[in-house]
């Protein structure tokens, strides 16, 4: 009997085994995913929290719900891989062998890292929506903030869902405009990019979204740490942002066990061929999802195209086959722009965003770098479909690749 | 690509300005592309710097971060601002003849 050990049931981990599972003959092949935590969050829906629009039970259900039969579900830590002996270590002792492991683990907020951010104003007047408990913490903050300085701010680059933050702001924009208190509040937001966007189309397109809404842009702030005597993010060139309430990404890192196990960046992202998602120096070593070191988008929708190209490359390889599709970094998110709207973009590895339709059998086309209410319909829609399609590992109406279909190139 | 002429030598460089092959990069160039953006002078914490940045780029194929450049290079960050004052990830990468390192939207 052969094993396939998948570390983490998040959005890849649980996609994969339920893709492989009815792919891989039951006589030949035992699969395993290991989880620390019972509880699978819907992330995407922690940006809608803050505001009231979800509800906790809305983004939250058991891990074990999504496991289908014939896989063992272990709820324990995962504490080191050693990829020479092909053994995972687990928190209460136990050692996994594997003969292909799945590398799943995602990447996830430290507020530790920042000097001042995960002291004692941390849940007061340092917030993150990054979390679950992050996110109902902030929507009482929102709840009782009475107007002043609000600051929304990212402390580094990679970070998953890097529209999140801006997307914050848009509804935070809306949701005071909605209170009738938002000449009472100055929005400020604060990035180490050099813009809000800084892709040129994107920037040719979106850019005036800041200016429409009198949202202020400090832009190239890398912090150095939070001031909490004197309510300030500060940065290494000695710049300072005062705030009343601190909405922030905390620095990302993947899993403590990957850096304990020599496999990561100094992220602790695991670096992988871009195309194949194989490890450089292990065969049998895959990551996927935000867990992996490649140059594109930390989000569910990239981990579900990575998905679809790993699985029947897999399928090849463990018949000693080559691999034979290649990922080209297809992302693909909606960004919510507040008052019931929505923006699309779709890109990949060597396509910046464009503008255009994107063609969905069905459903769609939805506008793609435009403001429209049927984009804000599909970022809701897609809650149902991660719970009843995504996870199960059904078909969606999406191709893994990316499409230029629909879109206007620039030089047109 | 557009081509574009610096120090006499010509070179591919992105919309930004960026070089784009890594090959085609010298020394010389560097002082070059350093003065474009004024910084007069290389010191030897500058070409330190920018040595990391080359070596570091041909093991993993992409432009190091900020962060990688202070944790894996060991150049504390408070200095990198005062190297390469404001924007130190893009004029490092700039000077050393990097691709410029990308965001998202
Ligand atoms: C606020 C927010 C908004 C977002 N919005 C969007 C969006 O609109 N669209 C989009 O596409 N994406 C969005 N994302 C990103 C998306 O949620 C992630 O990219 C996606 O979930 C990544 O999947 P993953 O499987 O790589 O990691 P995860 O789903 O995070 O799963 C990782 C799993 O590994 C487990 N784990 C980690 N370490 C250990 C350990 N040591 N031992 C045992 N288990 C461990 C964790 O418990 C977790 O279950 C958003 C994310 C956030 C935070």
């Amino acid at each position: 009997m052969k094993r396939l050990v998948v570390l983490g049931a998040g959005t890849a981990g649980t996609m994969v085994v339920n893709k492989l599972r009815p792919r891989l003959d039951r006589n030949e092949w035992e699969i395993v995913i290991v989880d620390q935590e019972p509880t699978h969050f819907y992330q995407p829906g922690f940006l809608f929290l803050p505001f009231g629009e979800y509800e906790p039970q809305d983004v939250k259900k058991p891990k074990k719900r999504f496991i289908p039969a014939g896989v063992e579900f272990i709820e324990q830590t995962i504490d080191s891989v050693d990829a020479d002996a092909n053994t995972v270590l687990l928190g209460d002792g136990t050692q996994l062998t594997y003969d292909e492991l799945v590398i799943a683990t995602g990447t996830h907020p430290r507020p530790e890292e920042t000097p001042g951010m995960d002291g004692p104003e941390f849940g007061r007047s340092i917030h993150t929506f990054y979390t679950f408990e992050g996110a109902l913490a902030l929507r009482e903050a929102l709840k009782g903030f009475e107007g002043g300085k609000l600051v929304v701010h990212m402390v580094d680059m990679p970070f998953k869902c890097p529209v999140a933050p801006l997307e914050f702001t848009f509804l935070a924009d809306a949701y005071f405009t909605e209170l009738g208190m938002r000449d009472q509040v100055e929005i400020t937001y604060v990035t180490p990019m050099s813009g809000a966007f800084t892709k040129p189309v994107a920037s040719a397109h979106l850019g005036n979204m800041f200016d429409e809404r009198k949202i202020h842009l400090e832009s190239d702030f890398y912090i150095e740490r939070i001031d909490t005597d004197k309510n300030a993010l500060v940065s290494y060139d000695e710049r300072e942002v005062p705030y009343d309430l601190v909405v922030t990404v905390p620095l990302n890192m993947g899993a403590d066990f990957v850096a304990k196990s020599g496999l990561g960046d100094e992220l602790n992202h695991i670096p992988v061929d871009k195309g194949t998602f194989i490890h450089k120096d292990h065969d049998n070593l895959f990551v996927l999802g935000d867990a992996a070191n490649i140059p594109t988008s930390k989000a569910g929708s990239v981990a579900h195209f990575a998905v679809d190209i790993f699985v029947p490359n897999f399928l090849r390889h463990i018949e000693g086959l080559p691999m034979l599709e290649r990922f080209d970094g297809h992302s693909n998110c909606f960004i919510e722009s507040g008052h019931g709207k929505g923006l699309l973009i779709d890109f990949n590895y060597d396509t910046e965003p464009l503008p255009g339709k994107y063609p969905l059998p069905g459903i769609g086309p939805f506008t793609l770098l435009g403001e429209t209410e049927m984009n804000h319909w599909g970022k809701l829609l897609f809650r149902w479909m991660y719970w009843n399609l995504l996870l199960p590992g059904k078909e969606l109406p999406l191709p893994a690749l990316m499409s230029m279909a629909g879109k206007i190139p620039e030089d047109e | 690509m557009p081509v574009t002429t610096i120090g006499g030598k010509e070179v591919h460089v992105d919309d930004e300005g960026f070089m784009t092959n890594y090959d085609e990069w010298d020394e010389e160039l560097a002082k070059q592309l350093a003065k474009n953006i004024g910084i007069d002078e290389l010191t030897e914490e500058h070409w330190r710097v920018i040595k990391f940045l080359r070596e570091d780029f041909s093991e993993t194929g992409e432009t190091p971060t900020l962060r990688r450049v202070s944790t894996v290079g060991g150049f504390p960050t408070k200095e990198l601002f005062k190297l390469f004052p404001k924007k130190p990830a893009k004029k490092m990468a700039y000077i050393a003849g990097l691709p410029k390192p990308h965001g998202c939207v």
